[in-house]
């Protein structure tokens, strides 16, 4: 197991959000999380990534990660593209990547792994000196994808991607992400509300309702489970 | 009412330029600090105060300029990390007015610290640029103006250099301008705050000691100094960098031209002049020269 999460509860505040989520990743899949709004899925990233305060197991590589800081648990290899994107808008499209390869040491990273993302993202090389926060909303949501994929992670979670897309520019988000899995073995684990394009892309996903994992399966077996196709599907 | 000379009108212009860059160089670090903490820091002054009787200390016991004006740069920089760390840590996600309040009570205790651990009376602290003169077509600048324009604004060049190019520059930029973003990068987001701090004093160390020959070192040197640096830092927008730096030399170059050919003005009034630009730029132009407007969105 890549990613495995236990009982593993969170609260903003007094706000409990997660009431023991429990689920698991394993290296090489792409795994979806699905769910209303307010399930908890943002939440169940954030108590991997360590950015909600979260008690149970949380473990990455057999190893208790729940304890450790938000930049430890990068330096460990998770990338967190979280609601939003989180880009650094005042700055460039460059300097948004040199960001990326942080953890790594920039300059070695970039060097090495700059090519792997143009190849992914040709336009990205052209546009390297235009602010981040001038891109277009599918722009800014490459250049976040690409971002975390220049540091190299072992598990990439991405939070809501589809979120104000353009359809075309979602299918081709989702191409690259699994042509990254296929590829390079990326793990990944998706939050969505788009639950057609997200069972598209995955193999396995969880279905999250008020903090709790309530369904959970195949992706086409899921496409099959009535309650699944008229709560999330829309037919 | 003498006759206007073009030689005495350059005069005043260079050394505008040499006090402007002491200017400049405080209000960057006030920029430096409100972009990574969001804090006006009215310690600042008093920090720069405070070490450059450091410096004088260091020099009293025989060490010569320049290693003590480096070791007082190293030392400040621990200092202004330190204060960080200590201070304004555990008061970071509170309310503006109780980190106003802790600055404000920053200064009155460096104020204090100095003025009971060096006395009251003035210190004269050695210059290290030559006294004298050189002629540049027909106009006399002083050497003591030459070199506190290039200290100065080198500084500023390396900070720059350092942001620019650096890891820990870029990451420290990341950190201004958004923090959450940053942590999932895997930036120490406190230790950069804390490095903030620790430029910020050493830039105001480094203006301490160029202002030191001139106005004489007593605890309370950098109080005018500040007043106009806030007005530089206002006047280029309190959140741009560069904005500081061309605040200060713009603000040195008119305030010094004002007291000299404005009879109304002359020395007395030069320092509410500067006030009347911060309070003048606040009215007409609020986010200043090079400053952003702040978008707010819902």
């Amino acid at each position: 197991m890549l990613l495995e999460l236990r009982d593993v509860q969170a609260r903003y505040g007094p706000i409990r959000a997660l009431h023991g989520v429990t689920l698991a990743v394993e290296e090489g899949e792409i795994v979806a999380l699905l769910g209303a709004n307010g399930a908890g899925k943002t939440t169940t990233l954030r108590a991997v990534s360590g950015t909600v305060r979260r008690s149970g197991e949380v473990l990455f590589q057999g190893k208790p990660i729940v304890r450790r800081s938000p930049e430890a648990i990068v330096r460990g290899g998770i990338a967190h593209v979280p609601e939003g994107r989180g880009l650094f808008s005042e700055l460039s499209v460059w300097e948004n990547l040199r960001m990326g390869a942080y953890v790594r040491g920039e300059r070695r990273t970039l060097k090495a792994e700059g090519s792997r993302i143009f190849g992914y993202f040709p336009w990205l090389e052209r546009r390297r000196n235009q602010q981040a926060g001038t891109l277009s909303g599918g722009e800014q949501q490459m250049l976040a994808l690409a971002r975390a994929l220049v540091g190299r992670p072992r598990l990439l979670m991405l939070d809501e991607p589809s979120l104000g897309l353009a359809p075309t520019i979602v299918r081709e988000l989702f191409q690259i992400v699994k042509e990254l899995n296929e590829k390079d073995g990326l793990t990944v684990l998706v939050v969505e509300q788009n639950a057609n394009i997200a069972l598209q892309a995955a193999s396995r996903a969880y279905v999250l309702e008020v903090g709790k994992v309530a369904i959970s399966g195949q992706s086409d077996e899921l496409r099959r489970h009535e309650g699944i196709r008229k709560s999330y599907l829309g037919y | 009412m003498t006759a206007f000379l073009w030689s005495e009108f350059f005069q005043q212009i260079t050394s505008g330029l040499a006090i402007g860059s002491i200017f400049a160089s405080l209000a960057l670090a006030l920029v430096l600090i409100y972009r990574t903490t969001d804090v006006i820091n009215f310690a600042q002054g008093e920090m720069a105060t405070f070490t450059t009787y450091i410096a004088w200390s260091l020099m009293n016991h025989g060490l010569s300029y320049w290693p003590a004006f480096v070791l007082t740069l190293l030392i400040a920089f621990g200092g202004g990390v330190g204060i960080e760390r200590v201070l304004i840590r555990p008061v970071e996600h509170r309310p503006e007015i109780v980190m106003i309040i802790m600055t404000i009570g920053l200064f009155i205790v460096i104020n204090g610290l100095t003025g009971w651990l060096w006395g009251a009376d003035p210190k004269a602290v050695d210059s290290p640029f030559p006294n004298k003169t050189i002629d540049v077509a027909g106009v006399a600048i002083s050497t003591q103006d030459i070199g506190t324009f290039c200290v100065c604004i080198a500084s500023v060049i390396v900070l720059w250099a350092f942001f620019r190019f650096t890891s820990l520059g870029l990451a420290m930029r990341s950190v201004a301008v958004n923090s959450a973003a940053s942590r999932l990068m895997g930036v120490r987001v406190g230790w950069m705050l804390a490095l903030g701090w620790g430029l910020a004093a050493v830039l105001g160390a480094i203006a301490g000691l160029m202002a030191a020959p001139t106005a004489f070192l007593d605890p309370n040197m950098m109080l005018v100094i500040i007043v106009y640096a806030f007005a530089a830092a206002v006047l280029g927008g309190i959140d741009s960098p560069i904005g500081a730096v061309v605040g200060g030399l713009t603000l040195g170059v008119t305030v010094n031209l004002l007291g000299r050919y404005v009879d109304l003005v002359g020395e007395e009034l030069k320092l509410p002049t500067a006030l009347a630009v911060l309070l003048l730029v606040l009215v007409i132009r609020p986010q200043g020269l090079f400053g952003r407007v702040i978008v707010r969105r819902v």
